[in-house]
Protein backbone atom coordinates (compact mmCIF):
# COMPACT_ATOMS: atom_id res chain seq x y z
CA UNK A 1 0.00 0.00 0.00
CA UNK A 2 2.81 2.11 0.60
CA UNK A 3 4.97 1.50 -2.31
CA UNK A 4 2.66 4.49 -4.05
CA UNK A 5 5.53 6.62 -6.08
CA UNK A 6 4.38 10.57 -6.86
CA UNK A 7 4.71 11.38 -10.29
CA UNK A 8 8.13 13.75 -9.61
CA UNK A 9 9.86 10.26 -8.51
CA UNK A 10 8.70 8.12 -11.46
CA UNK A 11 10.03 11.20 -13.91
CA UNK A 12 13.33 11.17 -11.56
CA UNK A 13 13.81 7.47 -12.03
CA UNK A 14 13.25 7.15 -15.74
CA UNK A 15 15.13 10.55 -16.01
CA UNK A 16 18.21 8.77 -14.42
CA UNK A 17 17.62 5.24 -16.32
CA UNK A 18 18.42 7.83 -19.01
CA UNK A 19 21.32 9.17 -17.91
CA UNK A 20 23.25 5.65 -18.51
CA UNK A 21 23.32 5.56 -21.79
CA UNK A 22 25.71 7.33 -23.92
CA UNK A 23 24.21 7.24 -27.73
CA UNK A 24 20.70 8.57 -28.86
CA UNK A 25 20.79 4.81 -30.40
CA UNK A 26 20.80 3.32 -27.06
CA UNK A 27 18.06 5.91 -25.97
CA UNK A 28 16.04 4.61 -29.19
CA UNK A 29 16.80 0.61 -28.33
CA UNK A 30 15.53 1.09 -24.92
CA UNK A 31 12.15 3.09 -26.50
CA UNK A 32 11.82 0.38 -28.69
CA UNK A 33 12.05 -2.00 -26.42
CA UNK A 34 9.81 -0.52 -24.19
CA UNK A 35 7.30 -0.16 -27.08
CA UNK A 36 7.65 -3.88 -28.18
CA UNK A 37 6.81 -4.73 -24.63
CA UNK A 38 3.51 -2.62 -24.39
CA UNK A 39 0.60 -4.84 -23.91
CA UNK A 40 -1.54 -4.95 -26.43
CA UNK A 41 -4.79 -2.88 -26.64
CA UNK A 42 -7.63 -5.57 -27.19
CA UNK A 43 -9.56 -5.01 -30.35
CA UNK A 44 -12.85 -3.67 -28.27
CA UNK A 45 -11.07 -0.82 -27.58
CA UNK A 46 -9.82 0.41 -31.09
CA UNK A 47 -12.80 2.29 -31.95
CA UNK A 48 -12.71 5.89 -33.23
CA UNK A 49 -14.32 7.01 -29.81
CA UNK A 50 -10.61 6.01 -28.28
CA UNK A 51 -8.53 7.37 -31.26
CA UNK A 52 -6.08 10.22 -30.79
CA UNK A 53 -5.61 10.75 -34.30
CA UNK A 54 -1.85 12.31 -35.52
CA UNK A 55 -0.79 13.12 -38.93
CA UNK A 56 1.26 9.69 -39.33
CA UNK A 57 0.46 7.37 -36.33
CA UNK A 58 -2.48 6.56 -34.53
CA UNK A 59 -2.51 6.01 -30.85
CA UNK A 60 -5.68 4.54 -29.14
CA UNK A 61 -6.06 5.51 -25.17
CA UNK A 62 -8.63 4.50 -23.02
CA UNK A 63 -8.96 5.69 -19.36
CA UNK A 64 -10.67 3.71 -16.47
CA UNK A 65 -11.39 5.88 -12.73
CA UNK A 66 -11.74 3.90 -9.67
CA UNK A 67 -14.13 5.69 -7.56
CA UNK A 68 -12.49 6.55 -4.04
CA UNK A 69 -15.90 6.31 -2.70
CA UNK A 70 -17.07 2.94 -3.78
CA UNK A 71 -16.15 -0.30 -2.27
CA UNK A 72 -13.37 -2.32 -4.14
CA UNK A 73 -14.79 -4.15 -7.04
CA UNK A 74 -13.84 -6.97 -9.20
CA UNK A 75 -12.18 -4.58 -10.85
CA UNK A 76 -9.58 -4.66 -14.05
CA UNK A 77 -6.74 -3.70 -12.25
CA UNK A 78 -4.48 -6.03 -10.14
CA UNK A 79 -3.88 -3.09 -7.52
CA UNK A 80 -7.71 -2.62 -7.10
CA UNK A 81 -7.82 -1.61 -3.61
CA UNK A 82 -4.91 1.14 -3.59
CA UNK A 83 -5.99 2.30 -6.99
CA UNK A 84 -8.72 3.80 -6.09
CA UNK A 85 -9.92 7.65 -6.30
CA UNK A 86 -6.96 6.87 -9.61
CA UNK A 87 -7.28 6.78 -13.00
CA UNK A 88 -6.04 3.78 -15.14
CA UNK A 89 -4.73 4.24 -18.83
CA UNK A 90 -3.94 2.04 -21.44
CA UNK A 91 -2.92 2.82 -24.74
CA UNK A 92 -1.36 1.73 -27.79
CA UNK A 93 0.17 2.90 -31.50
CA UNK A 94 0.91 1.68 -34.53
CA UNK A 95 4.44 3.14 -34.33
CA UNK A 96 6.88 1.24 -31.63
CA UNK A 97 8.67 4.55 -31.41
CA UNK A 98 6.00 6.43 -29.93
CA UNK A 99 4.61 2.88 -28.32
CA UNK A 100 7.89 3.11 -26.19
CA UNK A 101 7.16 6.76 -25.33
CA UNK A 102 3.49 5.87 -24.59
CA UNK A 103 4.89 3.61 -22.48
CA UNK A 104 6.98 5.43 -20.37
CA UNK A 105 3.76 8.17 -20.26
CA UNK A 106 1.41 5.48 -18.85
CA UNK A 107 4.06 4.87 -16.33
CA UNK A 108 4.31 8.21 -15.14
CA UNK A 109 0.43 9.28 -15.30
CA UNK A 110 -1.51 5.56 -14.48
CA UNK A 111 -2.77 5.13 -11.30
CA UNK A 112 -2.35 8.73 -10.14
CA UNK A 113 -5.39 10.85 -8.60
CA UNK A 114 -7.17 13.12 -11.07
CA UNK A 115 -5.77 16.49 -9.47
CA UNK A 116 -1.74 14.68 -9.68
CA UNK A 117 -2.21 14.57 -13.64
CA UNK A 118 -3.77 17.66 -14.10
CA UNK A 119 -0.86 19.34 -12.67
CA UNK A 120 1.66 17.17 -13.79
CA UNK A 121 4.63 19.27 -15.83
CA UNK A 122 6.04 15.67 -17.45
CA UNK A 123 9.46 17.44 -17.49
CA UNK A 124 11.24 13.99 -17.95
CA UNK A 125 10.24 14.32 -21.78
CA UNK A 126 12.83 17.04 -22.41
CA UNK A 127 15.40 16.13 -19.90
CA UNK A 128 15.42 12.60 -21.78
CA UNK A 129 15.71 14.62 -24.89
CA UNK A 130 12.89 13.41 -26.50
CA UNK A 131 11.00 16.72 -26.44
CA UNK A 132 10.82 17.33 -29.89
CA UNK A 133 8.56 13.88 -30.28
CA UNK A 134 6.06 16.26 -28.37
CA UNK A 135 6.60 19.09 -30.67
CA UNK A 136 3.98 20.15 -32.93
CA UNK A 137 5.81 19.25 -36.41
CA UNK A 138 6.04 15.47 -35.18
CA UNK A 139 1.99 15.03 -35.75
CA UNK A 140 2.75 12.08 -34.23
CA UNK A 141 -0.44 11.73 -31.96
CA UNK A 142 1.76 11.95 -28.46
CA UNK A 143 1.31 15.53 -28.17
CA UNK A 144 -2.69 15.02 -28.52
CA UNK A 145 -2.45 12.17 -26.55
CA UNK A 146 -1.02 13.76 -23.46
CA UNK A 147 -3.90 16.40 -23.84
CA UNK A 148 -6.58 13.80 -23.95
CA UNK A 149 -4.81 11.90 -20.42
CA UNK A 150 -5.04 14.95 -19.00
CA UNK A 151 -8.23 16.14 -20.26
CA UNK A 152 -9.58 12.42 -18.91
CA UNK A 153 -8.33 13.44 -15.15
CA UNK A 154 -10.37 16.39 -15.38
CA UNK A 155 -13.33 15.09 -16.31
CA UNK A 156 -13.22 12.81 -13.60
CA UNK A 157 -12.41 15.41 -11.31
CA UNK A 158 -15.29 17.45 -12.21
CA UNK A 159 -17.34 13.96 -12.14
CA UNK A 160 -16.18 13.13 -9.03
CA UNK A 161 -16.73 16.89 -7.37
CA UNK A 162 -20.60 16.70 -8.53
CA UNK A 163 -20.94 13.39 -6.99
CA UNK A 164 -19.56 14.56 -3.89
CA UNK A 165 -21.81 17.71 -3.87
CA UNK A 166 -24.74 15.50 -4.80
CA UNK A 167 -24.13 12.93 -1.95
CA UNK B 1 38.44 18.23 -77.98
CA UNK B 2 36.48 15.49 -76.18
CA UNK B 3 37.89 16.26 -72.67
CA UNK B 4 36.08 19.36 -72.78
CA UNK B 5 32.97 17.89 -73.93
CA UNK B 6 33.13 15.64 -70.96
CA UNK B 7 33.45 18.37 -68.45
CA UNK B 8 30.33 20.33 -70.20
CA UNK B 9 28.22 16.97 -70.06
CA UNK B 10 28.28 16.01 -66.49
CA UNK B 11 27.91 17.82 -63.23
CA UNK B 12 30.49 18.67 -60.74
CA UNK B 13 28.64 17.92 -57.80
CA UNK B 14 30.81 18.71 -54.96
CA UNK B 15 30.96 22.16 -56.78
CA UNK B 16 27.34 22.14 -57.17
CA UNK B 17 27.16 21.33 -53.14
CA UNK B 18 30.05 24.18 -52.02
CA UNK B 19 27.02 26.83 -53.44
CA UNK B 20 24.44 25.69 -50.77
CA UNK B 21 25.06 26.85 -47.37
CA UNK B 22 23.33 24.43 -45.17
CA UNK B 23 24.52 21.24 -46.31
CA UNK B 24 27.70 22.03 -44.31
CA UNK B 25 25.82 21.41 -41.42
CA UNK B 26 25.54 19.23 -38.88
CA UNK B 27 22.30 17.12 -37.87
CA UNK B 28 22.60 14.88 -34.38
CA UNK B 29 26.11 15.15 -34.76
CA UNK B 30 26.07 13.80 -38.36
CA UNK B 31 26.92 15.22 -41.56
CA UNK B 32 23.39 16.24 -43.35
CA UNK B 33 21.72 14.31 -45.68
CA UNK B 34 19.33 16.12 -47.01
CA UNK B 35 17.00 13.80 -49.26
CA UNK B 36 13.37 15.88 -48.47
CA UNK B 37 13.84 17.61 -52.03
CA UNK B 38 10.41 16.90 -52.96
CA UNK B 39 9.27 18.69 -50.10
CA UNK B 40 11.16 21.81 -50.52
CA UNK B 41 15.01 22.53 -51.94
CA UNK B 42 17.65 23.55 -50.08
CA UNK B 43 18.80 27.36 -51.63
CA UNK B 44 22.21 27.91 -53.21
CA UNK B 45 24.23 31.23 -52.01
CA UNK B 46 22.84 33.48 -54.63
CA UNK B 47 19.13 33.08 -53.77
CA UNK B 48 20.15 33.97 -50.50
CA UNK B 49 22.26 36.94 -51.40
CA UNK B 50 19.35 38.12 -53.89
CA UNK B 51 17.09 38.30 -50.78
CA UNK B 52 19.86 39.82 -48.45
CA UNK B 53 20.56 42.44 -51.45
CA UNK B 54 17.02 43.53 -52.11
CA UNK B 55 16.79 44.24 -48.40
CA UNK B 56 19.96 45.69 -47.72
CA UNK B 57 19.87 48.02 -50.60
CA UNK B 58 16.73 48.62 -52.51
CA UNK B 59 13.86 47.13 -50.57
CA UNK B 60 10.58 49.34 -51.53
CA UNK B 61 6.77 48.60 -52.58
CA UNK B 62 6.77 48.42 -56.08
CA UNK B 63 4.94 49.96 -58.69
CA UNK B 64 3.78 53.01 -57.37
CA UNK B 65 6.77 54.82 -56.02
CA UNK B 66 8.26 57.39 -58.32
CA UNK B 67 11.61 57.51 -56.30
CA UNK B 68 14.89 54.66 -57.68
CA UNK B 69 14.24 52.41 -54.89
CA UNK B 70 10.55 51.77 -56.23
CA UNK B 71 11.96 51.98 -59.27
CA UNK B 72 14.56 49.03 -58.72
CA UNK B 73 12.50 46.95 -56.96
CA UNK B 74 9.70 47.17 -59.82
CA UNK B 75 12.40 46.21 -62.12
CA UNK B 76 13.96 43.23 -60.75
CA UNK B 77 10.53 42.35 -59.28
CA UNK B 78 9.16 42.38 -62.99
CA UNK B 79 12.44 40.85 -64.32
CA UNK B 80 11.42 37.64 -62.55
CA UNK B 81 8.18 37.85 -64.70
CA UNK B 82 10.12 37.61 -67.71
CA UNK B 83 12.48 34.67 -66.70
CA UNK B 84 9.27 32.84 -65.50
CA UNK B 85 7.77 33.67 -68.88
CA UNK B 86 11.01 32.14 -70.54
CA UNK B 87 11.41 29.22 -68.06
CA UNK B 88 7.92 27.80 -69.29
CA UNK B 89 7.85 29.54 -72.86
CA UNK B 90 4.52 31.01 -71.76
CA UNK B 91 3.11 33.28 -74.80
CA UNK B 92 3.63 36.52 -72.79
CA UNK B 93 4.55 38.18 -69.48
CA UNK B 94 1.01 39.13 -68.66
CA UNK B 95 0.28 35.36 -68.14
CA UNK B 96 2.50 34.89 -65.60
CA UNK B 97 0.35 35.83 -62.37
CA UNK B 98 2.31 35.76 -58.85
CA UNK B 99 0.92 33.73 -56.06
CA UNK B 100 1.85 32.14 -52.61
CA UNK B 101 2.64 28.95 -54.24
CA UNK B 102 0.93 25.85 -56.16
CA UNK B 103 -2.00 25.69 -53.28
CA UNK B 104 -3.11 29.08 -53.98
CA UNK B 105 -2.57 28.60 -57.60
CA UNK B 106 -5.11 25.86 -58.06
CA UNK B 107 -7.63 27.95 -55.30
CA UNK B 108 -7.39 30.77 -57.61
CA UNK B 109 -8.69 28.50 -60.12
CA UNK B 110 -10.94 27.18 -58.51
CA UNK B 111 -12.69 30.29 -57.19
CA UNK B 112 -12.36 32.07 -60.10
CA UNK B 113 -12.75 30.11 -63.73
CA UNK B 114 -14.10 27.31 -61.52
CA UNK B 115 -17.43 29.15 -59.57
CA UNK B 116 -18.29 30.98 -63.07
CA UNK B 117 -17.91 28.20 -65.31
CA UNK B 118 -18.79 24.91 -63.49
CA UNK B 119 -22.30 24.11 -63.23
CA UNK B 120 -24.97 21.14 -61.52
CA UNK B 121 -24.53 18.34 -63.31
CA UNK B 122 -20.76 18.99 -64.57
CA UNK B 123 -18.03 16.55 -64.24
CA UNK B 124 -14.23 17.13 -63.06
CA UNK B 125 -11.65 14.66 -63.42
CA UNK B 126 -8.64 14.50 -61.53
CA UNK B 127 -6.49 11.15 -60.88
CA UNK B 128 -5.98 8.75 -57.33
CA UNK B 129 -2.31 10.54 -57.74
CA UNK B 130 -3.40 14.11 -56.40
CA UNK B 131 -2.02 15.75 -53.79
CA UNK B 132 -4.30 17.01 -51.60
CA UNK B 133 -4.28 20.42 -53.30
CA UNK B 134 -5.43 19.21 -56.14
CA UNK B 135 -8.54 17.59 -54.44
CA UNK B 136 -9.73 20.06 -51.92
CA UNK B 137 -10.41 22.81 -54.16
CA UNK B 138 -12.65 21.25 -56.12
CA UNK B 139 -14.35 18.84 -53.85
CA UNK B 140 -15.58 22.36 -52.35
CA UNK B 141 -16.52 23.74 -55.72
CA UNK B 142 -18.50 20.53 -56.35
CA UNK B 143 -20.07 20.67 -53.10
CA UNK B 144 -20.85 24.17 -53.88
CA UNK B 145 -22.03 23.82 -57.23
CA UNK B 146 -23.52 20.22 -57.81
CA UNK B 147 -20.87 19.35 -60.09
CA UNK B 148 -19.28 16.37 -59.61
CA UNK B 149 -15.46 14.53 -59.36
CA UNK B 150 -14.46 12.26 -61.05
CA UNK B 151 -11.21 10.20 -60.32
CA UNK B 152 -8.85 8.39 -63.05
CA UNK B 153 -7.83 5.03 -61.47
CA UNK B 154 -4.07 4.04 -61.65
CA UNK B 155 -1.97 0.76 -61.90
CA UNK B 156 -0.36 -1.33 -59.43
CA UNK B 157 3.06 0.10 -60.58
CA UNK B 158 1.71 4.06 -60.49
CA UNK B 159 0.65 4.73 -63.68
CA UNK B 160 -2.50 6.20 -64.58
CA UNK B 161 -4.61 3.86 -66.83
CA UNK B 162 -5.05 5.87 -69.53
CA UNK B 163 -7.57 3.63 -71.35
CA UNK B 164 -10.06 4.38 -68.07
CA UNK B 165 -9.13 7.85 -68.52
CA UNK B 166 -10.82 8.24 -71.91
CA UNK B 167 -13.91 6.50 -71.15
CA UNK B 168 -14.06 9.11 -68.24
CA UNK B 169 -13.66 11.94 -70.81
CA UNK B 170 -17.00 13.07 -71.54
CA UNK B 171 -18.84 16.20 -73.38
CA UNK B 172 -19.62 16.92 -69.69
CA UNK B 173 -16.42 17.38 -68.59
CA UNK B 174 -15.68 20.28 -67.98
CA UNK B 175 -12.03 20.24 -66.51
CA UNK B 176 -9.60 17.79 -66.32
CA UNK B 177 -6.79 18.75 -63.08
CA UNK B 178 -3.76 16.46 -63.34
CA UNK B 179 -0.60 16.69 -61.27
CA UNK B 180 2.86 16.65 -63.85
CA UNK B 181 4.82 14.11 -61.76
CA UNK B 182 3.30 12.77 -58.27
CA UNK B 183 4.86 13.90 -55.21
CA UNK B 184 4.35 10.63 -53.63
CA UNK B 185 5.41 7.73 -56.23
CA UNK B 186 7.63 10.31 -58.88
CA UNK B 187 5.84 9.22 -61.84
CA UNK B 188 5.83 11.37 -64.71
CA UNK B 189 2.40 11.71 -66.03
CA UNK B 190 1.81 11.70 -69.85
CA UNK B 191 0.00 14.93 -69.88
CA UNK B 192 0.05 16.35 -73.45
CA UNK B 193 -1.33 13.07 -74.24
CA UNK B 194 -4.19 14.52 -71.61
CA UNK B 195 -4.79 17.64 -72.77
CA UNK B 196 -5.48 16.44 -76.49
CA UNK B 197 -8.40 14.50 -75.21
CA UNK B 198 -9.38 17.14 -73.04
CA UNK B 199 -9.39 19.52 -75.37
CA UNK B 200 -11.18 17.54 -77.94
CA UNK B 201 -13.94 17.00 -75.82
CA UNK B 202 -14.03 20.55 -75.20
CA UNK B 203 -13.09 20.66 -71.35
CA UNK B 204 -10.09 22.75 -69.63
CA UNK B 205 -6.81 21.47 -68.16
CA UNK B 206 -4.85 22.62 -65.54
CA UNK B 207 -1.41 21.05 -64.76
CA UNK B 208 -0.26 21.27 -61.44
CA UNK B 209 3.53 21.61 -62.00
CA UNK B 210 4.88 21.63 -58.09
CA UNK B 211 7.08 18.79 -58.70
CA UNK B 212 7.41 18.48 -62.42
CA UNK B 213 8.73 22.31 -62.70
CA UNK B 214 11.75 21.55 -61.30
CA UNK B 215 12.59 18.09 -63.02
CA UNK B 216 10.92 18.40 -66.75
CA UNK B 217 11.49 20.94 -69.47
CA UNK B 218 8.16 22.74 -69.27
CA UNK B 219 6.82 24.13 -72.44
CA UNK B 220 3.47 25.49 -71.73
CA UNK B 221 2.40 26.19 -75.36
CA UNK B 222 3.75 22.50 -76.56
CA UNK B 223 2.07 21.15 -74.30
CA UNK B 224 -0.85 23.18 -74.50
CA UNK B 225 -2.42 23.28 -70.76
CA UNK B 226 -5.10 25.61 -70.07
CA UNK B 227 -3.35 26.39 -66.54
CA UNK B 228 -0.09 25.66 -65.03
CA UNK B 229 1.16 25.80 -61.53
CA UNK B 230 4.15 25.79 -59.70
CA UNK B 231 5.94 26.59 -56.55
CA UNK B 232 9.20 28.85 -56.23
CA UNK B 233 10.50 26.50 -53.28
CA UNK B 234 10.84 23.53 -55.11
CA UNK B 235 13.36 24.54 -57.28
CA UNK B 236 15.80 26.26 -55.28
CA UNK B 237 13.96 29.68 -54.76
CA UNK B 238 12.62 30.98 -51.91
CA UNK B 239 9.17 29.66 -50.31
CA UNK B 240 5.75 31.93 -50.29
CA UNK B 241 6.22 32.73 -53.73
CA UNK B 242 4.03 30.43 -56.71
CA UNK B 243 3.20 31.05 -60.06
CA UNK B 244 -0.06 31.12 -62.33
CA UNK B 245 0.36 30.41 -65.91
CA UNK B 246 -3.31 30.56 -67.94
CA UNK B 247 -4.14 31.04 -71.55
CA UNK B 248 -4.79 34.82 -72.00
CA UNK B 249 -8.62 34.43 -73.23
CA UNK B 250 -8.85 32.32 -69.76
CA UNK B 251 -7.70 35.37 -67.36
CA UNK B 252 -9.36 38.15 -68.84
CA UNK B 253 -12.80 36.03 -68.66
CA UNK B 254 -12.34 35.35 -65.24
CA UNK B 255 -13.50 37.34 -62.24
CA UNK B 256 -10.95 38.51 -59.39
CA UNK B 257 -10.03 36.41 -56.75
CA UNK B 258 -10.85 37.77 -53.26
CA UNK B 259 -8.65 36.69 -50.47
CA UNK B 260 -11.39 36.63 -47.80
CA UNK B 261 -13.66 39.10 -45.61
CA UNK B 262 -11.14 41.01 -44.00
CA UNK B 263 -8.78 41.89 -47.27
CA UNK B 264 -11.70 43.02 -49.52
CA UNK B 265 -11.23 46.38 -48.56
CA UNK B 266 -7.36 46.38 -49.30
CA UNK B 267 -8.04 44.11 -52.57
CA UNK B 268 -11.06 46.70 -53.60
CA UNK B 269 -8.67 49.71 -53.18
CA UNK B 270 -5.94 47.80 -55.05
CA UNK B 271 -7.89 47.07 -57.82
CA UNK B 272 -8.83 50.70 -58.85
CA UNK B 273 -5.03 50.84 -59.51
CA UNK B 274 -4.36 47.42 -60.95
CA UNK B 275 -7.23 45.72 -63.20
CA UNK B 276 -5.22 44.55 -66.10
CA UNK B 277 -3.06 41.07 -66.61
CA UNK B 278 -1.84 40.45 -64.50
CA UNK B 279 -1.82 42.80 -61.51
CA UNK B 280 -5.61 41.74 -61.76
CA UNK B 281 -4.82 39.03 -59.76
CA UNK B 282 -1.85 40.36 -57.52
CA UNK B 283 -4.14 42.32 -55.25
CA UNK B 284 -1.67 43.67 -52.03
CA UNK B 285 1.51 44.50 -51.72
CA UNK B 286 2.94 40.98 -53.45
CA UNK B 287 6.23 39.24 -51.52
CA UNK B 288 8.69 41.25 -53.77
CA UNK B 289 11.99 39.89 -52.41
CA UNK B 290 10.94 36.32 -52.44
CA UNK B 291 9.52 37.33 -55.89
CA UNK B 292 13.08 38.61 -57.02
CA UNK B 293 15.09 36.04 -55.45
CA UNK B 294 12.98 33.70 -57.99
CA UNK B 295 14.64 34.79 -60.46
CA UNK B 296 18.11 33.72 -59.21
CA UNK B 297 16.93 30.86 -58.73
CA UNK B 298 15.67 30.24 -62.15
CA UNK B 299 19.13 31.43 -63.56
CA UNK B 300 21.23 29.17 -61.48
CA UNK B 301 18.65 26.27 -62.93
CA UNK B 302 19.65 27.33 -66.35
CA UNK B 303 23.66 27.82 -65.69
CA UNK B 304 23.66 24.51 -64.07
CA UNK B 305 21.82 22.90 -67.05
CA UNK B 306 18.62 21.49 -66.94
CA UNK B 307 19.80 18.54 -69.13
CA UNK B 308 22.79 17.99 -66.64
CA UNK B 309 20.44 18.11 -63.46
CA UNK B 310 18.37 15.55 -64.93
CA UNK B 311 20.87 12.89 -66.15
CA UNK B 312 22.83 13.47 -63.01
CA UNK B 313 18.95 12.82 -60.79
CA UNK B 314 18.25 10.04 -63.05
CA UNK B 315 22.07 8.66 -62.20
CA UNK B 316 20.96 8.61 -58.35
CA UNK B 317 17.66 7.38 -58.94
CA UNK B 318 19.19 4.41 -60.58
CA UNK B 319 21.15 3.68 -57.87
CA UNK B 320 18.40 4.18 -55.26
CA UNK B 321 16.25 1.85 -56.69
CA UNK B 322 19.13 -0.84 -57.21
CA UNK B 323 20.24 -0.66 -53.33
CA UNK B 324 16.98 -0.41 -51.91
CA UNK B 325 15.63 -3.24 -53.75
CA UNK B 326 18.25 -5.19 -52.33
CA UNK B 327 17.28 -4.80 -48.82
CA UNK B 328 14.76 -7.35 -47.79
CA UNK B 329 11.15 -6.68 -46.81
CA UNK B 330 11.45 -3.42 -48.76
CA UNK B 331 8.88 -3.16 -51.30
CA UNK B 332 9.23 0.19 -53.75
CA UNK B 333 5.87 2.34 -54.18
CA UNK B 334 5.72 3.66 -57.64
CA UNK B 335 7.60 1.47 -60.18
CA UNK B 336 6.50 3.72 -62.92
CA UNK B 337 8.59 3.88 -66.32
CA UNK B 338 8.82 7.45 -66.72
CA UNK B 339 9.78 9.04 -63.14
CA UNK B 340 11.86 11.74 -61.92
CA UNK B 341 14.12 11.32 -58.56
CA UNK B 342 11.77 10.70 -55.99
CA UNK B 343 11.54 7.00 -54.35
CA UNK B 344 8.51 5.79 -52.35
CA UNK B 345 8.93 2.97 -49.74
CA UNK B 346 7.23 0.49 -47.04
CA UNK B 347 9.04 -1.73 -44.82
CA UNK B 348 7.24 -5.54 -43.99
CA UNK B 349 5.82 -5.11 -40.50
CA UNK B 350 7.76 -1.51 -39.57
CA UNK B 351 5.75 1.82 -39.55
CA UNK B 352 6.91 4.79 -41.67
CA UNK B 353 7.25 7.06 -38.72
CA UNK B 354 9.92 4.74 -36.79
CA UNK B 355 12.40 4.82 -39.86
CA UNK B 356 11.94 8.31 -40.47
CA UNK B 357 12.98 9.52 -36.44
CA UNK B 358 15.93 6.67 -36.33
CA UNK B 359 17.05 8.24 -39.74
CA UNK B 360 16.86 11.75 -38.37
CA UNK B 361 18.76 10.29 -35.70
CA UNK B 362 21.53 9.89 -38.31
CA UNK B 363 21.05 12.98 -39.66
CA UNK B 364 19.20 11.89 -42.75
CA UNK B 365 15.90 13.63 -43.64
CA UNK B 366 13.38 11.93 -45.64
CA UNK B 367 9.79 12.21 -45.37
CA UNK B 368 7.47 9.59 -44.04
CA UNK B 369 3.53 9.91 -43.80
CA UNK B 370 0.99 10.09 -46.32
CA UNK B 371 2.59 12.75 -48.43
CA UNK B 372 -0.52 15.30 -48.39
CA UNK B 373 -2.01 12.14 -50.76
CA UNK B 374 -4.24 10.22 -48.54
CA UNK B 375 -6.65 8.73 -51.45
CA UNK B 376 -3.06 7.49 -53.05
CA UNK B 377 -2.18 5.53 -50.07
CA UNK B 378 -5.50 3.82 -49.98
CA UNK B 379 -5.29 2.92 -53.26
CA UNK B 380 -1.98 0.74 -52.32
CA UNK B 381 -3.84 -0.28 -48.93
CA UNK B 382 -1.58 1.62 -46.62
CA UNK B 383 -1.28 4.20 -44.41
CA UNK B 384 2.08 6.06 -45.53
CA UNK B 385 5.51 5.58 -47.32
CA UNK B 386 9.08 6.68 -46.09
CA UNK B 387 10.04 8.67 -49.07
CA UNK B 388 13.61 9.63 -50.46
CA UNK B 389 13.50 12.59 -53.47
CA UNK B 390 16.79 13.83 -54.92
CA UNK B 391 18.21 17.11 -55.88
CA UNK B 392 20.76 18.73 -58.63
CA UNK B 393 23.23 18.22 -54.84
CA UNK B 394 23.02 14.63 -53.69
CA UNK B 395 25.12 12.19 -54.13
CA UNK B 396 25.71 8.54 -54.23
CA UNK B 397 27.97 8.71 -51.26
CA UNK B 398 24.85 10.24 -49.42
CA UNK B 399 22.49 7.07 -50.74
CA UNK B 400 24.67 4.65 -49.40
CA UNK B 401 24.16 6.70 -45.91
CA UNK B 402 21.27 5.92 -46.67
CA UNK B 403 21.16 2.50 -46.96
CA UNK B 404 23.18 2.24 -44.19
CA UNK B 405 21.20 3.85 -42.02
CA UNK B 406 17.63 1.86 -43.35
CA UNK B 407 19.20 -1.45 -42.19
CA UNK B 408 20.70 0.20 -39.24
CA UNK B 409 16.89 0.89 -38.39
CA UNK B 410 15.35 -2.21 -39.59
CA UNK B 411 17.54 -4.32 -37.56
CA UNK B 412 16.51 -2.05 -34.17
CA UNK B 413 13.06 -2.49 -35.22
CA UNK B 414 12.34 -5.62 -35.93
Amino acid sequence: MSNHRTIDEIEKEIVEEFSLFDSWDDKYEYIIDLGKKLLPLGDKYKIDENRVRGCQSTVYLVADYKDARLPAHNGTDENDAVGQGKVFYKAESDAVIVKGLISMLIRVLSGQTPDEIIEAKLNFIREIGMMTHLAQTRSNGLLAMVKQMKNYALAYKIKNETLVKQS
Amino acid sequence: MIESVTIQNTLDVYAIRRQFPVLNREVKGKSLVYLDNAATSQKPQVVIDALVNYYSNYNANIHRGIHTLAEEATLAFENTRDAVQQFINAESREQIIFTRGTTEGINLVAYTWGRQNIKAGDEIIISTMEHHSNIVPWQILCEENGATLKIIPISDEGELLMNEYEKLVSPKTKLVSIVHVSNALGTVNPVKQMIDVAHKAGAVVLVDGAQSAVHLDIDVLEMDCDFFVFSSHKLYGPTGVGVLYGKKHLLESMPVFNGGGEMIKEVTFEKTTYNELPYKYEAGTPNIADTIALKTALDFIHKTGKEKIRRHEEELLAYVTVQLEQIPGLKIIGKAKEKVSVVSFVIDGIHPQDIGILLDNRGIAVRTGHHCAQPLMNRFGITGTVRASFAVYNTKEEIDELIIGLQKAIKMLS
